[in-house]
C-alpha cells in the first residue's frame, strides 16, 4: 500500500517538473534546458567569473530556489539534519568529475531526460552510458563501496550552504552588476528571475518529499529489483513528451538538436561518468541540492565540487561544444583526456573505497 | 539481530539490510538516522514479506521486523 502511494506522489512529482521544466524554456530558458543543473551551476560559475566562456554566464535563480525550496520544506517537516564528515574531499573530488562528465556531454541526467522528451537521439546515447555507469556503481556498491559515516553537525554547518545561496540571491537583485552575465548564448537566454526562482522553489520542495533522484532510480532497478525511484523519471519523460509534442518542439534526430552535440562516445562516456560518480556519491546532481538544503554538508561540498568542476571544464576547454561534429562541435582532445581520466580516477576510489576499506567495520 | 547503519547514506542502509537477511532471518533490527534510508529500508523489509514497526528515539529510528 505503501509503496503504491509512494510511487504514485514521484509520479504526479515527475508529472509537474516536467511541465514546469517545458513552461520554463516557454518563458525564456534555452531550448530543452528547462532544468539542467549540471548547465546552470555552470552558468553560475561563469557569473561569480569563476571561469572565462562569454556564452555561458548568469546566475541561474533556479538552483537557488532547489536548494532554498529543500531547506524551506524540510525546516517545516523537521526533517532538516544538519550532517556531515562521509569523505568530503573525496565527494569534492567526485563532483568536479560528475561535472566534467556532464558537461562533456552537454547536460545534467535531469536534462538528459528533457533533451530525450524533445526528440533528441544524443540523448539516447548519453542515457546508455549513464546506465553503465550505474550499473558499475552499482557492482561496487554490491561489494560493499562506501564513503563512511556522516556525524551529526551543528545546525549552522547544515544551513551555511543556504545561507550563502539566501545572501547571494540578494545580491543578485539588489546588485546584479556585480555578477558577469552573457550577452549572446545560453547564459543569456532566461525566464524572469522571479519566475525562475519560484520554479526552483517548487521544484526543490517536490524533489525533497519524494526524494527524487535520476541515478538513484536506475541503481534500486539493478540492486533491489526496486522501480519506485525510477517512476519520477519516467513520469517527467513522459510528461515533458506530450508538453513538447503540443508546443511543437519535438524533433527526433541526431543532428540540429538545440545545445547538444552528436560525438556519440563522449556522449557516452561522459554520462558514464556521470553515472559512476552519482552512484558513488549516493545521489545525482539534483539530489546533491536537494540533501545540501536538507542539512547535508558532505552534499554541499560536493555542490561546491559541480561548481568547480564546471569552472575547470571551461577555462580549460574539456566542454563539448554544441553543434554537429562535421561542423566542428563535439568533445576536444582535452576534453577526451579528461574524460578518460575522470573514469581512471573513479574507478580507482572506488575499487579502494570497496576492497581496501574492510577492516573500518 | 541488530544492524548498525546510523551515519550511513542510501542506498548503504538498504544494501546492508539486504546483505543481513540473506540467511531469511525470522527477526531482524536496523538502527538508522536519517529518514530517506528510514523510508528506503522499511519499503525493502516489506518488499521482503516481512511485518515492520518502527521506533523513535532522539532522531534516531529502530526499525524492528519480523516474518
Amino acid at each position: 500500500m505503501t509503496i503504491s502511494k509512494e510511487k504514485r506522489n514521484l509520479a504526479l512529482a515527475g508529472a509537474l517538473i516536467g511541465i514546469i521544466a517545458i513552461v520554463l524554456v516557454l518563458l525564456g530558458n534555452p531550448k530543452n534546458m528547462g532544468f539542467c543543473i549540471a548547465c546552470f551551476i555552470r552558468d553560475i560559475a561563469g557569473g561569480l567569473k569563476l571561469h572565462t566562456a562569454a556564452p555561458v554566464k548568469y546566475i541561474r535563480p533556479e538552483i537557488i530556489g532547489l536548494i532554498l525550496g529543500s531547506f524551506l520544506i524540510s525546516v517545516v517537516t523537521k526533517e532538516f539534519n544538519a550532517r556531515g564528515g562521509s569523505s568530503p574531499m573525496l565527494r569534492f573530488c567526485i563532483g568536479a568529475m560528475v561535472m566534467i562528465g556532464c558537461l562533456a556531454f552537454l547536460g545534467c541526467p535531469f536534462r538528459m531526460v528533457l533533451r530525450l522528451s524533445a526528440g533528441d537521439l544524443n540523448a539516447l546515447i548519453g542515457l546508455l552510458g549513464f546506465a553503465a555507469g550505474i550499473g558499475v556503481g552499482s557492482f561496487f556498491l554490491s561489494k560493499g563501496f562506501s564513503l563512511g559515516r556522516t556525524q551529526r553537525q551543528a545546525p549552522l554547518e547544515g544551513c551555511a550552504i543556504s545561507v550563502v545561496n539566501i545572501i547571494l540571491l540578494i545580491l543578485a537583485i539588489a546588485v546584479p552588476t556585480l555578477f558577469a552575465v552573457s550577452e549572446s548564448g545560453p547564459g543569456s537566454m532566461h525566464a524572469a528571475i522571479g519566475i525562475s526562482l519560484i520554479a526552483g522553489l517548487v521544484v526543490g520542495v517536490l524533489a525533497q518529499r519524494t526524494r527524487m533522484c535520476m541515478a538513484g532510480g536506475f541503481r534500486d532497478l539493478y540492486l533491489l529489483k526496486d522501480g519506485t525511484l525510477i517512476c519520477g523519471f519516467i513520469a517527467l519523460f513522459v510528461f515533458a513528451l506530450i508538453m513538447n509534442l503540443i508546443t511543437g518542439n519535438f524533433k527526433l534526430g541526431f543532428t540540429g538538436q538545440p545545445v547538444a552535440h552528436n560525438a556519440h562516445i563522449w556522449n557516452f562516456l561522459g554520462m558514464f561518468v556521470c553515472g559512476l560518480g552519482c552512484c558513488m556519491l549516493g545521489g545525482c546532481p539534483l539530489r546533491q541540492l536537494i540533501l545540501a538544503g536538507e542539512g547535508n554538508s558532505d552534499s554541499a561540498i560536493t555542490v561546491l565540487g559541480l561548481l568547480t568542476g564546471a569552472a575547470f571544464s571551461h577555462n580549460f576547454g574539456l566542454a563539448g561544444a554544441a553543434g554537429a561534429v562535421a561542423d566542428g562541435g563535439g568533445v576536444k582532445s582535452a576534453g577526451k583526456i579528461a574524460v578518460i581520466a575522470c573514469i581512471v580516477i573513479l574507478l580507482c576510489i572506488a575499487c579502494i573505497k570497496t576492497f581496501a576499506k574492510k577492516k573500518e567495520d | 539481530m541488530e544492524i548498525d547503519c546510523r551515519g550511513l547514506s542510501c542506498p548503504e542502509p538498504v544494501i546492508r539490510t539486504k546483505r543481513a537477511i540473506i540467511g531469511n532471518p525470522q527477526s531482524i533490527d536496523v538502527l538508522v538516522d536519517q529518514v530517506a534510508p528510514l523510508e528506503n529500508v522499511q519499503r525493502f523489509l516489506k518488499a521482503m514479506k516481512y511485518k515492520v514497526t518502527v521506533v523513535e528515539l532522539n532522531g534516531e529510528w529502530k526499525i524492528s521486523a519480523t516474518k
